[in-house]
This record gives C-alpha cells, structure tokens and sequence, in this order.
C-alpha cells in the first residue's frame, strides 16, 4: 500500500456466551445435536410464548463488559429489530439498542505498527442468535435448523481505531484471549462462537473526515480477517483513484472472494424497530 | 358439580351463536376426559369455562379466529388455562372472537360472526365476544377472554354480564397470543361479579414464564359489603359528554344514586387527557401488532397458501391471503408509524400521550378518590354490519375502555340497567392491584342495582 494512503477500520464482534441454557428459554445450547432438538415453544416464536431473560447470561455479559473497563448501566432495555427471514422465528430479534448493557471501553493490544495501541470500544450489547438456514442439504429446498435459534450473544463494537489489516488482526487476537481468560465465551471461531464484521475506509494520508465505508460481513477466522480487509482496502483504493462509488461487499468464507451483495440484499419494510428510534439498518445474515 | 353431558348439551344448544369454534363432537369427548381427570378438591372442580380462542389450550386448537392459524393445535397451555385446571375447572371449548382480538364486534372472525344473545340482529361486541355470548346465553357460568382495549368490558357489556379485565401484571399473558404486548391481559367473564372474581382469583398470581406478571399471591376474594361505606367513587366527567345515549345516562345516574344510598362518597373528576385515548391507543396497539404478528409468516406452522414458489412468494401468499383485512389494516398502519422518520411523530408522540393518560388517573387517585364509575361504552349493542365500512365509528365504542388498559389499570363492567331490552353496562376502574376494592364495589352495587330493568 502507498503510504499516501491511511486505512480506518473497526470491528463488530459477535461471542456465544457460555451458558447452559438459551438466552430466553431454558433450551440447551450444545453444539451439534442433531437439528431442531434443542427447541421449545418460546425459541420456536410459537403463538403466545413468552421470552425470560437468563439470568447467568446476563451475569456473563457484565464480566466481558468490566474486562473491556466499560461503563456497565444499571438500567438496559431489550429491542425488537425486525425483519423476515425463515431462520428468524418471531420475525424480530431481541437486541438491544437505545440503552445498552455497557458503554465506552477500551481494549488494549499490541500493534506491531503502533506498539501499544488503545482500541475503543463503543458498545457492548446482549441479544439472541438467530437459526440455521441449510442451503446445500436438500436439493432446490433450504432446511431450517432451529437449534441456534435464541443461543445468548454479546455483540462488541469497536471503534474506528485500527489503521490496518494486521491491527485487526491483533486486535482481535487479544480479544479472544482476554473473553476465553474471563471465561464467558470458548471463543471458538469455526463452531461460529466468534464472529467478525469489518467496517473499512480509506482516506488519503492527512484527511480527518472518514469515508465511505464498507461491511464485510462473515470473517470466519484470523487469517481471513488480515486476507480479506487487505482485500477490501486495496479495491477501494483503486475505487477511488478511478472516482468510483463505493459498494457492499460479503466475504464468502473459505472461497477467499468478494460478492457484491447490493443485488440480493433484503431490507427490512422501512428498517422498523420497535422499542427505539433506530433510523434503517440493512441487514445481512452471516452465510454460515 | 356438573357432568360433562349436561354441560356439552347447554354449549351446543347455543350453537345458533357462532360463539363456539370447538366441533360438538370433540367438545363432548373431551369434557368426559376432563371431568375424569379433574381434581376435586380444586374450588372450582366442575365448573364449565370456556376460552377465548387466543389463549393455548392443549385442548381443541387455537386460530385466533384467524385463517393463518387454521388448524393450530398449541403443543402447549396458556398459564391461566393451567391454573383453571388445576382447580378442577373444564375447559369447555374455544370461542370465536375477531381476529388476533382486533375488532369491536366479533365481525371480524375468519369463522363467521357472532350473534348477540338477545337479539340476532346485532353485534355481541368484541373482541371476545363469543365467550360474553356464551355467558350472556347462560351456556357457561364464566369465560376466559382477553383485552388489549376493552375487549371484556364492552362484550360484557353488551350481553348484560359481569367482565373484568386485571391489572397489567396481575394474570399471566404466557399462552396468550400476543396482539398488543404492553396492553393485553386475559380477562373473565361471568354471570355474576363473583363467578367473574373467582375464577379470576384461580387465574391471578406470579409465573416465571411472563416476566411482565408481578410476583404477587392470587387475588384474594373480599366479601360482599353490607354498604359502601367510606368509598370515594369518582365521576370523570370526560366519561359523561352531551352526546352520550340518554338511555345509558340514565342508567348511569341510577347506578351513582344507589352507590350513595350505599353510602359512598361520589365526585365528579377530571381526566383531562382523555379525548386523545383512542388516537394514542390505535397508534400503540397496531404498532405492536405489527411485530408481534410477523411470525405468521407460513414457515413452521399454520397453512400456507398457492405453495411456496420462493420465499417472498411463501410470504406473500401467506400473509395476503392469511390475515383478514382489519388484521392487515392495522398490520400496515402499525409498520407505517414504527418506520424510519415516522416513529418521532407517531410512536414516541403516542407513548409520551400514554404517560399523561396514566398521569392523570394517578392524580385523581392521589387525590382521594378510590374508585372511577363510568359508563362501559356510549351506546347499547350496535346492529350487525353498522359499523364495518367505517372502522373509526367501530374503534370509538372502545373510547371509555382503552385508557384503563393504557394506564394499565384494573377495570371491569357489569350491567346496571336496559334499553329496549338491549343491556347497558356501568364500568368501575380501579387502582392498580387494588381489584378487591373494586369488585368489593361491585358486590355492593350488584346486589341493588335492577340490571334487567329498562332505565
């Protein structure tokens, strides 16, 4: 890369919690039984269940919120954040949104860049996984594994604060390290208990205004993390320089090639969430 | 204690109701299984109850008078339905009511309307208005039902009977389908206030399935009054406007005559917010609607409609053809003021009118006043069809119901008096987990007030 240019990127983390039970009903959350055996009348959304919290994920969740020395609010509101897809099976996940659990942390790493590089973190929220579409089992057909349905997950947000790819490497190492050392997650990437979202921009060395970014979505393992930002970095670069706009971009897992994603992109009727004023949101499920 | 046969005969003798979706044949199977396994110690062993066909039963299915859900057998019970078995209740068939309990006058069933048990040509009310019919017809002794904006209190209304509708928080909603989720509560119906309270009493206490259900002992049951001695009633005047049906006013005026013959202290009060009810509450309701109904979407369960093509298809053609038009009305109106750059102006303007609402009860109550004494609705029971083409006439028969359940307070209805033969209710609102005071109050008024003389 031309030291003309700088790369921002910030990373959204999704880590399973390490709970017996789900996060709203008290379903087991073992990995692989056999498919929609680990259900129930509330992760199944049946008509007129009701959701529970859990309490020991909560617990969990405060631990990995005061290990990133985040503010942790004694008040938190769950939200619906609505939107269709058959793996989804109230039509809304319950998140939060306007009043999450914790705020305003910090996660310290070494960057072999920067040295010690203090990484922020914006946000660290609870909510419910969604199901397991099965696209390749069944000829013509996709089959709906609802065993994942309502599993706890804390998602972290970071700030725009990694200049590039090997950083979020790092930075993501030491993530893992400091969750699996606290115990509340095994961390473990390929049973989908981590999972990584890149937010990436470009802008010319010196300018302070962000750019356009872009999502990539479904980064299943560190190599790919450093692979495909370098990836997504070098073609915006190459956007830019040509004055073109920028795009969407879904990782395809270990096909190590881009998508572009704004054809078969769903939106949620007019982004609608209830319970907080969140404007749009698109919405992309990871292709696990 | 009744045997199952007598209590099938009296259901299916009201069959010309429509107010019963269980088929005669698997009513009568089961209520022999049920009164077999009844515990008889419970306190209401025996008692036939019939339940609103939006709250799970592991008996007979459950549609929500709804295409969508045709069908539906629930592969579990409602929390109140549990509860009412374990005290040796029978669960005497599901009730046809409008849709996912949208609507005023059970119209809007995908089963056909109900029939007013005093006069086919009108409307039962609604939403539960086939279990009011039912009690109304002298079929069951009490029903379940559920309000999100009156949905007791005007059928109990209209067919002359006692409904109560608890506290937000005082009944379970686990098993309840969900149409409005900061509304809704199941409610009872009975032929008298202490039918309707005890079987309210069974129903009432903690579940850690709702996490919204207080963690309260039952209710437990007062006595019945010698006076009303000591009780501040409040009259808002809001509740009382010029337009009101001077049948019911008159009614009304005997109910608060007797109440000071019965030695309480009647007021008249100011709920100044009132007239934006409604408006604030077909906002709020549909809105949740919205989300609640999404899971209806064809992929685990009820039917689907012209096949699945692809999944917007599936979508489509379940939902389009699944849900009745008041269903979908209100699903478009609820996405509409929860979207992007509209929920300012709609839902968070509703929400902060909803805490005036319930600002203002709290000021009268802190005032002194125990109770509120209202009229259920403004008018007897409306003829079939009058208010179908014009959906704002059908939502304002729910004017002097919704704020109780915006304000999330105890509220219930019973019959004070008739015109023309058609019955007029007169409504108590009580304070939050305060319903011994007000159905101590009703006990009171119930036991003078001539409910089937014309007023």
């Amino acid at each position: 890369m031309s030291p003309a240019w700088e790369t921002i990127i910030g990373l959204e983390t999704h880590v399973q919690l390490r709970t017996r039970s789900k996060m709203f009903c008290g379903c087991s959350t073992a990995f692989g039984a056999p498919p929609n055996t680990q259900v129930c009348p509330v992760c199944l959304g049946l008509p007129g269940a009701l959701p529970a919290a859990n309490g020991a994920a909560i617990g969990l969740a405060v631990r990995g919120a005061l290990a990133l020395g985040c503010t942790v609010h004694p008040k938190s509101v769950f939200a619906r954040k609505n939107y269709f897809y058959p793996d989804l099976p109230k039509g809304y996940q319950i998140s939060q949104f306007d009043q999450p659990l914790a705020t305003n942390g910090t996660l310290s790493f070494l960057s072999s860049e920067r040295g010690v590089v203090n990484a922020g973190v914006v946000r660290l929220h609870l909510e419910e996984d969604a199901g397991k579409s099965i696209h390749d089992r069944f000829p013509k057909a996709t089959a709906v594994d609802l065993n994942r349905a309502g599993v706890p997950l804390i998602e972290i947000v970071g700030g725009p604060d990694l200049r590039s790819p090997a950083e979020a490497r790092a930075y993501l190492q030491t993530l893992k390290q400091l969750l699996e050392y606290i115990g509340i997650s095994d961390c473990d990437m390929e049973k989908g208990s981590l999972r990584v979202d890149a937010n990436v921009s470009v802008r010319r060395t010196g300018e302070t205004a962000l750019n356009t970014r872009t999502e990539v979505k479904n980064i299943n393992s560190f190599a790919f993390v450093e692979k495909a930002l370098t990836v997504e970095r070098d073609r915006q670069i190459a956007l830019i320089e040509s004055r073109a706009r920028h795009g969407r971009h879904g990782y395809a897992g270990g096909g190590g090639l881009f998508r572009d994603r704004r054809q078969d992109e769903r939106r949620a009727p007019g982004g609608r969430q209830l319970g907080d004023d969140r404007g749009a949101r698109r919405r992309e499920r990871p292709q696990r | 204690m009744s045997d199952a046969k007598a209590v099938a005969d009296r259901l299916v003798k009201a069959k010309r109701l429509n107010a019963l979706l269980t088929p005669p044949k698997e009513l009568r199977k089961s209520l022999n299984t049920q009164i077999a396994a009844a515990r008889p110690t419970g306190v209401l062993y025996g008692m036939p109850v019939a339940v609103k066909d939006n709250i799970c039963t592991l008996e007979f299915t459950t549609t929500c008078g709804s295409r969508i859900l045709e069908g539906y057998r629930s592969p579990y019970e409602a929390t109140a339905v549990a509860k009412l078995k374990a005290a040796g209740a029978l669960i005497a068939g599901k009730t046809n009511c409008d849709e996912f309990a949208m609507g005023s006058s059970t119209e809007h069933s995908a089963y056909g309307r109900v029939l007013h048990p005093l006069d086919k040509t009108r409307v039962p009310g609604g939403s539960s208005g086939g279990s009011a019919a039912l009690v109304g017809a002298g079929a069951v002794p009490a029903a379940l039902g559920s309000e999100t904006g009156g949905s007791v209190r005007q059928p109990a209304a209209f067919c002359g009977i006692v409904g109560i509708k608890p506290t937000y928080g005082r009944v379970s909603r686990y098993g309840l389908v969900a149409f409005g989720s900061s509304l809704d509560q199941i409610g009872v119906f009975g032929r008298s206030v202490h039918d309707a309270a005890r079987v309210l009493s069974v129903i009432s206490g903690r579940d850690p399935r709702d996490s919204t259900c207080e963690d309260r002992d039952p209710l437990r049951l007062p006595t019945v009054p010698e006076s009303l001695q000591g009780f501040v009633v409040g009259l808002p005047k809001e509740y009382f406007p010029p337009e009101l049906d001077p049948a019911v006013r008159r009614a009304c005026e005997r109910a608060i005559r007797m109440m000071k013959e019965l030695g309480a202290a009647v007021r008249e009060v100011s709920l100044p917010h009132t007239p934006y009810a409604v408006p604030t509450y077909y906002v709020i309701a549909p809105a949740e609607a919205s989300s609640n109904l999404a899971r209806y979407d064809g992929v685990r369960y009820g039917p689907r409609f012209n096949g699945a093509a692809d999944l917007r298809t599936l979508y489509r053609s379940t939902r389009g053809q699944g849900f009745g038009p008041e269903v979908r009305r209100r699903i478009l109106v609820g996405t509409y003021v929860l979207s992007s750059g509209y929920y300012d102006a709609y839902y968070r303007r509703a929400q902060q009118m909803r805490a005036l609402i319930a600002q203002d009860f709290r000021n009268v109550f802190d005032r002194g006043v125990d109770l509120l004494f209202t009229p259920t609705v403004p008018t007897p029971a409306f003829k079939a069809g009058e208010k179908l083409a014009d959906p704002i006439a059908m939502y304002m028969s729910d004017i002097f119901t919704v704020t109780a359940n915006l304000a999330g307070l105890p509220a219930m209805s019973l019959p004070i008096g008739r015109v023309k033969g058609l019955p007029i209710g007169g409504q108590l609102i009580g304070q939050a987990f305060l319903e011994d005071e007000m159905i101590e109050a009703a006990y009171a008024l119930e036991r003078v007030v001539p409910a089937t003389d014309e007023a």
